[in-house]
């Protein structure tokens, strides 16, 4: 990458959003731009060409950014900006010790994906996926009393394991479905949980006395796994399990033996292990689970807003002023 | 809508509860069965309808017992001779045959249904004098629900994602890949404002939505005020709505009201949701329909409801990715169904104590 004189050098992994693009177009005083202009990933022997004298790096949690990339890039470096709120693609350790800063975008996805996470709940609750399908294969003959019922919000208790901003926003979206107890669970009581008449039990209550549980807890040590057999073996027959956190919270072969017995009534997941699922994986094969690929903050509006704060924080970093949305390392 | 919630609750606990039917000090009198009004029912309803015929010890009833096959004609015409009460679902049609071969006796019949497309209401009502019981109003809260679910499904692009997380379309992460429309700030139109309408509104409130706006045939200013809704006229709707849901009864005022003039005012962003009642055709021109999706003239639809039902499986609408299309299960939770089944046994039961029933048809 040739510099013009002055200018830095920026690399972006992929096409993104106008939204990222418009804000960079007014930032060309700042800096010169090199692109993977596509929508599929940058192949890794060219983004490690492409870092080459780069002062800043636009990335996407599909690029793993390591040493190797790092070394290419040379000492230039100073900001790598991703589009994500996660960043475990990131090797932390490197990027802090070469004094690199870095941005994210957490906050801005809350709205899209709690909208997300009702949408899987009420998908799987009212097996709306089954239908569809009935519907296509012919299926569908004469009204039949019971057929295709499901469970309905009104007069449950909902359960959510992590009520942080995205689980409070769960929350309240899902109250005036006549919902009549809002249980959570987590390491302290919060707040914030009285604007939903939260109440704060011991987790072992909340699987047993739920019909929805919606785990919406961050991946910890102590969290990994935590969905196992002696959880699910804990759940009501008519319950429905909801994660749209990260997989790694499931043990997905003890959801797998809790689905297929009946020992729960149905499973929707935005989140797996590994994603993409493999095609053949057994859940895959239920009809009472429904699997997403991963689309919490997927609407064009939420995408469009972190595509602008990631170019922000990268022009932020690159000028070494304040970043909107900085991680702190 | 605190008052019309609790209305609803209350027709709720009244239309499940196991009716009492003591007479004087003696409560459980065993009589002599036959002497009990004789009721054919026509499918195995939920069990929370049985058992209050069984336990009320009042009727001596014969029952079709299948969930899912429909009483055989043949079979029916057989089994409602000399019958004092019928309780049917929709798959029965209640004509002239029908009457003719239950008999005089017959004095109610109970459906386990809103619609009543099915029942000859000239046939019931001339000097028959037949009283009618019906289910509406306890799933309202099934119905809204639904409603929501299939909007949600069809702005998020929910049975596409299935689709790919099975077939192998899913990939490494993509910027733009599915996404879909968000209802924060967005501006929600709903066409025929009553309780579902309402019940729809309250639901989607805490998703950040702007704005609720609605036409109807007049102002509904009480059930527009409990959802803060702009009454508007039919193009506006059209014109300022991210998401068009239809709540309307299908009059002959309402036929086909959206059709390619309705569509081709609607944003290329919007999603069209229809789940309101139909009988006799639809609300919606489904041509129009196609060709709105088809050419991106509005960007989703999703039906609950459709003409005819089942929908045959080759029907254009099928071979869009934005059209989500469901077999007419809005009040299909177990909860309600099992409501609606207690509610057209107390119906029933009421009728043949010659009492006001729960819900009675007007005839």
């Amino acid at each position: 990458m040739k510099a013009v004189r002055g200018l830095m050098k920026v690399f972006i992994t992929r096409r993104i959003p106008q939204e990222g693009t418009e804000i960079l177009s007014g930032a060309t005083g700042v800096c010169e731009v090199s692109q993977w202009d596509s929508d599929e990933p940058v192949p890794r022997a060219e983004l490690l060409k492409g870092v080459q004298g780069a002062h800043g790096l636009l990335c996407l949690l599909s690029d793993k950014i390591d040493a190797e990339v790092l070394d290419a890039a040379g000492p230039n470096l100073k900001v790598i900006s991703t589009m994500s709120v996660g960043f475990d693609h990131l090797a932390l350790d490197e990027i802090k010790k070469r004094g690199i800063r870095v941005g994210y975008t957490p906050d801005v996805l809350t709205d899209a994906t709690a909208e997300l996470t009702v949408a899987l709940l009420l998908a799987t609750a009212r097996r709306l996926p089954e239908g569809v399908e009935e519907v296509k294969n012919g299926g569908w003959s004469s009204w039949k009393p019971l057929w295709l019922c499901g469970y309905g919000l009104s007069g449950s208790t909902v359960g959510v394991i992590g009520l942080g901003r995205i689980g409070m926003a769960i929350a309240q979206r899902l109250l005036p479905f006549g919902v009549k107890r809002l249980l959570y669970a987590g390491r302290t009581a919060k707040a914030h949980a009285a604007e939903v008449n939260g109440e704060f039990v011991p987790l072992d209550t909340l699987v047993s006395e739920s019909d929805f549980v919606v785990v919406s807890c961050s991946l910890t040590p102590e969290t990994q796994g935590l969905c196992d057999k002696a959880f699910f073996s804990k759940m009501k027959k008519t319950a429905v399990f909801i994660n749209s956190s990260r997989g790694a919270v499931v043990n997905q072969e003890d959801l797998y033996e809790a689905l297929n017995s009946g020992q729960i009534a149905a499973a929707g997941l935005d989140v797996t292990t590994p994603e993409p699922l493999p095609t053949n994986h057994p859940l895959l094969t239920l009809k009472n689970c429904v699997v997403l690929p991963h689309i919490g903050s997927a609407t064009y509006s939420t995408r469009g807003v972190m595509s602008a704060l990631t170019v922000q924080n990268l022009l932020g970093g690159l000028q070494g002023l304040d970043m909107p949305s900085e991680l702190r390392l | 809508m605190l008052s019309s919630r609790m209305a609803l609750r209350r027709l709720q606990r009244i239309a499940v509860a196991p009716l009492s039917f003591t007479s004087g000090a003696t409560t459980k009198v065993l009589r002599d069965m036959s002497t009990l009004p004789r009721v054919y029912v026509t499918r195995q309803i939920p069990p929370e309808g049985l058992k209050i015929l069984q336990d009320s010890g009042q009727v001596q009833f014969e029952l079709w017992d299948s969930d899912d096959v429909p009483v055989p004609r043949k079979e029916l015409l057989q089994k409602v001779k000399g019958v004092d009460g019928l309780l049917c679902v929709l798959t029965e049609k209640i004509d002239a045959e029908l009457l003719d071969a239950a008999g005089s006796n017959l004095k109610v019949v109970s459906t386990m249904s809103v619609g009543f497309d099915h029942l000859s209401l000239e046939e019931l009502k001339k000097s028959r004098g037949i009283r009618v019981g019906y289910t509406p109003e306890v799933l309202t809260d099934a119905v809204a629900e639904l409603t929501v679910a299939l909007l949600l499904a069809t702005s998020r692009r929910l049975i596409e994602a299935t689709h790919e997380a099975k077939t192998g379309g899913w990939g490494t992460w993509r910027t733009l890949w599915l996404c879909g429309y968000e209802l924060a700030n967005s501006t929600v139109g709903i066409l025929g404002l009553g309780r579902i309408g309402v019940a729809i509104a309250e639901r989607l409130a805490p998703f950040k939505v702007k704005k609720f706006i609605y036409t109807d045939v007049a102002p509904r200013p009480e059930l527009a005020k409990a959802i803060n809704a702009e009454y508007v006229t039919l193009d506006e709707l059209a014109k300022q709505s991210d998401f068009l849901s239809i709540c309307c009864a299908l009059t002959p005022e309402t036929k086909e009201i959206c059709n390619k003039n309705l569509f081709s005012k609607m944003k290329n962003t919007s999603i069209f949701i229809n789940t309101s009642s139909h009988i006799r055709g639809g609300v919606v021109n489904q041509e129009d329909l196609y060709e709105a999706l088809s050419t991106g003239q509005i960007a989703g639809a999703g039906l609950d409801v459709t003409v005819p039902e089942p929908l045959p499986t080759t029907h254009p609408l099928f071979t869009l990715k934005n059209c989500v299309i469901l077999p007419h299960i809005a009040s299909a939770s177990y909860s309600t169904r099992n409501a609606m089944s207690a509610l057209a046994a107390n119906n029933l039961l009421l009728g043949l104590r010659s009492q006001p029933m729960i819900k009675e048809l007007k005839l």
